[in-house]
């Protein structure tokens, strides 16, 4: 693999983990407080898994970068600040009610469960590998959140109406996930990657029927593309900032703790 | 053929307990896919069950923990996804420990999910199919909560995968 192509792969397993480390942690912010009992059990196992699946990325990001997997995943964890991270701003967005955190989790899974496939026939051995692994898990969170999307859309005037509005607020940051960078081309040239517009094809295609069957309109129907929207995944909200600084306050206080 | 001293390590290797459920071995598990043994060192091949399970530190620590016992000081743990671990290798040995210790054995599903998702759990306390899912997540990243309406226990099913 040519360095250009190897730091391509390195990018792309970074903006993977990122998401999923972000958005573990939002997860996990439920711990405790979540509305029933079994939820709670059930939304930290997800929270887990998120994280749990951010390390698979980084450890192959570090088998890349020829460093030591653990020393390399704390050190993209804890000691980079926001402007490093290459999460999408979604999934940094302040957890909000239960409708907000259910329909988020439930479009990031979506999309996972999409990308996934794609990548479990990556021309790279390791990352086809862990998304199959990954993929078989990623099954009992699409079908929780699922029922999740569903008892609320259909439910309550409130839950509908709480959804309906985190729906037109998250679409606005959905597109984020789908968007290219010059790297992925040179990755789906060497058959790693699956094309962008592709997963966002196959997702909307999902996703859209979905939640017009549990009462919920997507703002712009089936068709979210717009030009002046793209955001890059080095800029975020102030939001991420406020995380960081609650994710990274152990280690940034003494670096050679250890727990 | 394998070397005794191959061999040797599998046995000890079965002795070394799944840390979130001590009644089965990593090897009945099927966490232990290969061992090989050369002048210097022994490596270790082990596949996680779930991908982001917590326990795969303590596995690791257990497992050169017990190899330091035979006297091997230089052991080298790998991870590896492939294939990915399935809950189809659990041996019918461990599967009987599991519901011994109250933990519904996971159904055989060879490789469909979505299928296995419909499967009915047997209580492991009374043998009733007559139970209803509470919960597809349970205290630990592979277990799932049910209850048994004929002998009002709830009880956990290890989640297949």
């Amino acid at each position: 693999m040519n360095a250009e192509l190897k730091q391509a792969l390195i990018d792309y397993l970074l903006a993977m983990a990122d998401d999923e480390l972000i958005l573990g942690h939002r997860n996990s912010e439920w711990c405790g407080h979540a509305p029933i009992l079994e939820e709670d059990i059930a939304f930290a196992n997800i929270a887990l898994d998120e994280i749990g699946h951010a390390i698979v990325w980084y450890e192959l990001a570090a088998d890349l970068s020829r460093e030591e997997r653990d020393i390399f995943a704390n050190r993209m964890v804890y000691f980079r600040g926001a402007p490093d991270y290459r999460n999408t701003q979604m999934v940094e967005l302040p957890k909000g009610d239960w409708a907000f955190t259910m329909l988020r989790q439930y479009l990031f899974d979506q999309f996972e469960m999409v990308r996934l496939e794609k990548l479990a026939q990556s021309s790279y051995a390791p990352l086809a590998e862990a998304a199959a692994k990954i993929r078989t898990e990623e099954i009992y969170h699409l079908r929780h959140t699922q029922a999740w999307v569903r008892r609320l859309g259909l439910g309550t005037d409130e839950s509908h109406r709480r959804m309906q509005t985190a729906l037109n607020e998250l679409m606005r940051y959905y597109e984020q996930l789908f968007s290219p960078s010059l790297a992925d081309t040179l990755l789906f040239q060497a058959n790693m990657v699956p094309f962008q517009t592709e997963l966002m094809v196959h997702t909307l295609e999902l996703i859209v029927p979905f939640l017009v069957e549990a009462n919920l309109i997507p703002p712009r129907g089936s068709n979210f593309v717009g030009p002046n929207d793209v955001i890059y995944r080095h800029e975020h909200t102030e939001h991420l900032n406020d995380l960081l600084s609650n994710l990274q306050q152990v280690a940034r206080l003494d670096p050679m703790a250890k727990w | 053929m394998m070397s005794k001293a191959v061999q040797e390590i599998w046995q000890a290797l079965d002795e070394v307990k799944d840390p979130e459920i001590p009644v089965v071995s990593l090897v009945e598990m099927g966490i232990v896919r290969n061992v090989t043994v050369d002048d210097t060192r022994v490596i270790i091949t082990i596949t996680p069950t779930f991908s982001g399970c917590p326990a795969l530190h303590i596995m690791k620590a257990d497992i050169v923990q017990r190899l330091s016992i035979l006297g091997y000081a230089n052991v080298e743990i790998k991870t590896t996804f492939n294939p990915a671990w399935s809950t189809d290798w659990i041996t019918e040995s461990a599967r009987a420990k599991l519901r011994e210790f109250g933990l519904a054995p996971p159904p055989i599903h060879r490789g469909d999910l979505t299928v296995m998702l419909l499967e009915v759990a047997t209580c492991p306390y009374c043998g009733s199919t007559n139970t209803s899912l509470r919960n597809s997540f349970g205290p630990t990243a592979c277990r799932m909560i049910y209850y048994c309406n004929a002998c009002n226990q709830p009880f956990e099913q290890f989640k297949a995968l």
